[in-house]
């Protein structure tokens, strides 16, 4: 048994997971952006991760500073509407749960922590660590942003 | 509303094979559909430094984990990259090439003696044959014969770094890193056995 892997190997099995991330987060129009950062970071600092580590709460953190970088990046350009929820049109979801529309006017660690649990299907303790938390604060993040989207689900 | 569905998955494919096409790796491989099957081929950017046959060394993924453990695990499928290899290995099986052009890279071998061996056996031309004893003494070890015989045996770019041209002393066939049969084809198709 060898200490490393090829990358090829953990792009193909982390590359659905990373997407679905990335998708969630920043939406289709711009997934691939994130995608493609995520995997090029992972791939510099690729040589020192070990065979029996966590390879997806690891490429999942990196995607997690991307997003971040890409919400950042957005709140500075003028032209564009910052924080809010992109339009339907602008934006094919391909029969995505509309919800993520919602989630992606969350504050950054609402939106980071209920993406990573349910569409990257981290566990607390897994996205504590992702964003520089703890479980239980990931947990607290996950039920606030579900306490949001369930009151903009309400018919006004 | 307990949880939320996750976003499908469709476009991760895509968006991966844009990755892998253009990101920068310090290995690229490709597999290459040969008459003696399935090759591995696998090149860093000083030149081919593994071909290897998909039923031997474990298998392609085993191949793919050594290259990762000798080379670097930064390793990327991207099979435009091995255009010229797939191009030569075509024209040597239909007989159109005799002498491969794209560089070899020997640094996934280990040891000196090794090196120069396989350096020696590059140089054996197409049609002709040389014994282990001369492969020994050309690498610089004239007694060093069973250990010529495990360093050629362990050649990483069979074919092209032609280890199916060293036989026994006498004539008999040796052994070979893709096993005897596909041997006998390369020693056929170069016209040296009938």
């Amino acid at each position: 048994m060898t200490r490393v892997i090829p990358f090829q190997r953990f792009l193909d099995e982390q590359r659905d997971v990373v997407w679905r991330f990335a998708v969630a987060t920043v939406g289709r129009q711009e997934a691939d952006d994130v995608f493609q950062e995520t995997f090029l970071a992972a791939m510099s600092a690729f040589p020192r991760l070990r065979r029996d580590s966590n390879h997806r709460a690891w490429v999942l953190t990196i995607a997690h500073r991307k997003s971040l970088d890409h919400f950042r990046a957005r709140k500075r350009r003028p032209d564009l509407p910052g924080d809010l929820p992109e339009q339907p049109h602008h934006d094919p979801e391909l029969g995505d749960d509309p919800m993520w529309q919602h989630v992606r006017a969350l504050p950054d660690k609402q939106r980071a922590a209920i993406a990573l649990r349910f569409a990257a299907d981290l566990d607390y303790a897994a996205i504590g660590k992702a964003t520089g938390t703890s479980a239980d604060a990931a947990r607290k993040n996950v039920h606030e942003a579900m306490k949001t989207l369930r009151k903009e689900l309400q018919p006004v | 509303m307990k949880t939320l569905t996750p976003p499908s998955a469709s476009g991760a494919a895509e968006a991966a094979a844009r990755f892998a096409a253009t990101a920068p790796a310090d290995v690229v491989y490709a597999e290459i559909e040969t008459p003696v099957g399935t090759l591995l081929a696998a090149r860093t950017e000083r030149g081919l430094a593994r071909l290897a046959y998909e039923d031997y060394n474990g298998g392609l993924e085993q191949v793919l984990d050594a290259l990762a453990e000798r080379l670097s695990p930064r390793i990327l499928e991207r099979p435009a990259k091995l255009d010229d290899v797939r191009r030569e290995l075509d024209e040597y099986f239909a007989g159109k090439r005799h002498d491969f052009d794209v560089p070899v890279d020997f640094s996934a071998v280990r040891g000196e003696f090794a090196k120069r061996l396989l350096q020696a056996c590059a140089r054996i031309p197409f049609g002709e044959v040389s014994s282990y004893r001369a492969m020994a003494t050309a690498a610089g070890s004239p007694q060093a014969v069973r250990a010529a015989g495990n360093a050629l045996g362990a050649n990483p770019i069979p074919i092209v770094v032609p280890c199916h041209r060293v036989l026994r002393t006498g004539g008999a066939l040796g052994g070979y890193a893709g096993g005897l049969e596909r041997k006998q084809q390369l020693l056929r198709l170069e016209g040296i056995v009938s």
